[in-house]
């Protein structure tokens, strides 16, 4: 018999494909930032950066507050987020209910597919200057761009998810009695909402790139217009600041829509521990 | 124990299902084909459980796709009850060897769904699927989801929802090839017990001698390269009986001779298809 004592023994840090637990994981994250901040503030207090061009940290967040506070930050935040989730709602009403029905009929497929894959390899950003010729300096743009920086991955992934649910389930649903249109509607759909949410939150995150690409080219409001004033007058930190709400939203929005997944599919289970 | 009258009689007019004359050719595409099913002709009985044996290759899951009509016979026809199957249809249900729940739905969604799409009545809906749930034994789970399931619960979610729906005939693809061997002989005598409850007419596929021998009132022996029924065997020494203990009927006088036999044949086929 081994030793009571032998169980608490710590396990090596370094395991092969073992899953680390979540306090684990979460100090390791802590640990990370703190290293980036650490060694970001060490150099600057030590006078190793030029202040001008690299702020230092503690500088970076209170221009954050300052700006959220007093320089109307807030309400770039606002218009920002506001042209993010209302472009991308856009192009999920039309890319989700196409993809499916492309994914389940391969008629429908045959017909939209040759012009989608074009589509995808077109930079969203080379539309910028007819954008801004067909739509003058107003929201239009901004939102076509958008739409069309992320439509057409979104259709193209979301119908690959489509065809792969499984052929078994479909011909379950056909003995029986189920009709083409209910087993789309009650077999193919449940079957991949799951990973059209996955989708969404993926290609959510390609939309804050092209945001700040519309924003910065062609905008007066937002936090990427924000940023290019902030350039002008060599405000750095202000620019840093900017980063540092982009980052955060970007976050925030990956976390709401774990948490959504989790909520509508609770029958997913988690192989982790 | 109980007893069932069998009327095997090939091509009575009285037969649930016909096969008759039924070929298959698959196109693999620049012109080239592949016979997968070069003759099958027979019938299944009302109240009959027909197993179909063959090693693989021989085009037994084809033969049960037809009778579900989600394939159609190059040439040939078959017909149940009378009437010619033109396509998949709810009186055909199908139970297919990889798991088919609905991952969304539990046990009861599940078991309800087929009812639900055909508009059964709300109380009749409920009740039919308490009842089949208790017939798989599944009681106590109703709530829970497919994917808390053991593969065997699965199986058994998969047979009551196919039954539920009240099809004239069950077709079963290998229903217990994914299962561990325990499991398979629980499933096969739970399987009797349904037969003998439900009074349903099932077509079961299988590559498992011995359970195309406990389970068949009839087996339909298919050879291979190409597919053929190669021999119809009524398993005799049963005396037209089912038992409900799997340990009985491998006791039984004469289940050994059968089981050669059919081994014999099996080996027959292997060594043609070497060449």
């Amino acid at each position: 018999m081994t030793q009571p004592s032998s169980r608490t023994e710590r396990a090596p840090w370094l395991q092969l494909r073992k899953p680390v637990s979540s306090r684990q994981s979460i100090i390791s994250a802590l640990f990370i930032w703190t290293l980036f901040f650490g060694v970001w503030e060490g150099m600057s207090l030590a006078g190793m950066v030029n202040d001008l061009l690299v702020p230092a940290p503690h500088a970076v967040i209170a221009t954050l507050f300052d700006m959220l506070a007093n320089r109307g930050l807030v309400s770039d935040i606002i218009i920002s987020v506001w042209r993010v989730v209302f472009s991308f709602g856009i192009a999920c009403a039309i890319a989700v209910p196409l993809a499916i029905a492309m994914g389940s009929f391969p008629a429908i497929e045959a017909v939209f597919n040759p012009f989608v894959s074009a589509w995808r390899y077109l930079p969203a950003p080379s539309f910028i200057p007819i954008l801004l010729m067909w739509f003058g300096t107003g929201e239009t743009p901004k939102l076509v761009l958008l739409v069309i920086g992320v439509i057409f991955f979104l259709i193209t992934i979301i119908m690959d998810h489509t065809r792969e649910v499984r052929t078994e389930l479909i011909e379950t649903g056909l003995t029986l009695g189920a009709k083409r249109w209910t087993i789309v509607r009650t077999i193919v759909l449940p079957a991949v909402l799951p990973h059209v949410m996955t989708a969404m939150r993926q290609m959510l995150a390609v939309t804050w790139t092209y945001l700040v690409i519309a924003e910065i080219v062609a905008s007066t409001t937002g936090i990427g217009a924000m940023m290019m004033r902030a350039r002008r007058f060599l405000h750095t930190d202000e620019i840093m600041a900017g980063i540092v709400v982009i980052g955060v939203l970007g976050l925030s929005f990956d976390i709401l829509f774990r948490k959504a997944h989790r909520w509508f599919f609770p029958y997913i289970q988690e192989r982790r521990n | 124990m109980s007893e069932v009258s069998q009327a095997t009689t090939t091509g009575d007019v009285a037969a649930k299902m016909v096969v008759d004359g039924v070929t298959k050719r698959f196109s693999l595409g620049r012109g080239r084909e592949i016979q997968a099913i070069a003759e099958a002709s027979f019938t299944v009985e009302e109240n009959e459980i027909c197993t179909i044996l063959g090693s693989s290759g021989c085009g037994k899951s084809t033969v049960l796709r037809m009778m579900a009509g989600l394939e159609t016979p190059t040439t040939g026809v078959l017909r149940l009850d009378g009437h010619e199957i033109s396509g998949p249809d709810r009186e055909r249900g199908m139970v297919f060897q990889a798991y088919t729940s609905f991952d969304w739905l539990t046990v009861r969604g599940n078991v309800e769904y087929g009812m639900r799409i055909n508009g059964l009545p709300k109380q009749e809906r409920q009740d039919r699927t308490q009842e089949f749930i208790n017939l798989v034994h599944l009681d106590g789970f109703e709530d829970a989801y497919p994917s808390q399931l053991s593969g065997g619960m699965k199986q058994r979610v998969a047979i009551a929802r196919t039954l539920a729906n009240d099809p004239s005939l069950l077709l079963m693809d290998e229903p217990f090839g994914a299962l561990d061997a325990e499991t398979r002989w629980h499933m096969q005598e739970l399987l009797v017990d349904i037969a003998e409850t439900a009074n349903t007419t099932m077509v079961m596929v299988t590559h498992d001698i011995e359970e195309a021998i406990y389970l068949g009132d009839k087996i339909v022996f298919m050879s291979s390269h190409p597919g053929r029924v190669h021999k119809i065997i009524v398993p005799e020494f049963k005396q037209g009986k089912r038992y409900r203990s799997k340990e009985e009927v491998l006791e039984l006088e004469g289940y050994r001779a059968l089981e050669r036999e059919i081994m014999g044949l099996m080996q027959e086929q292997g060594a043609k298809g070497e060449h």
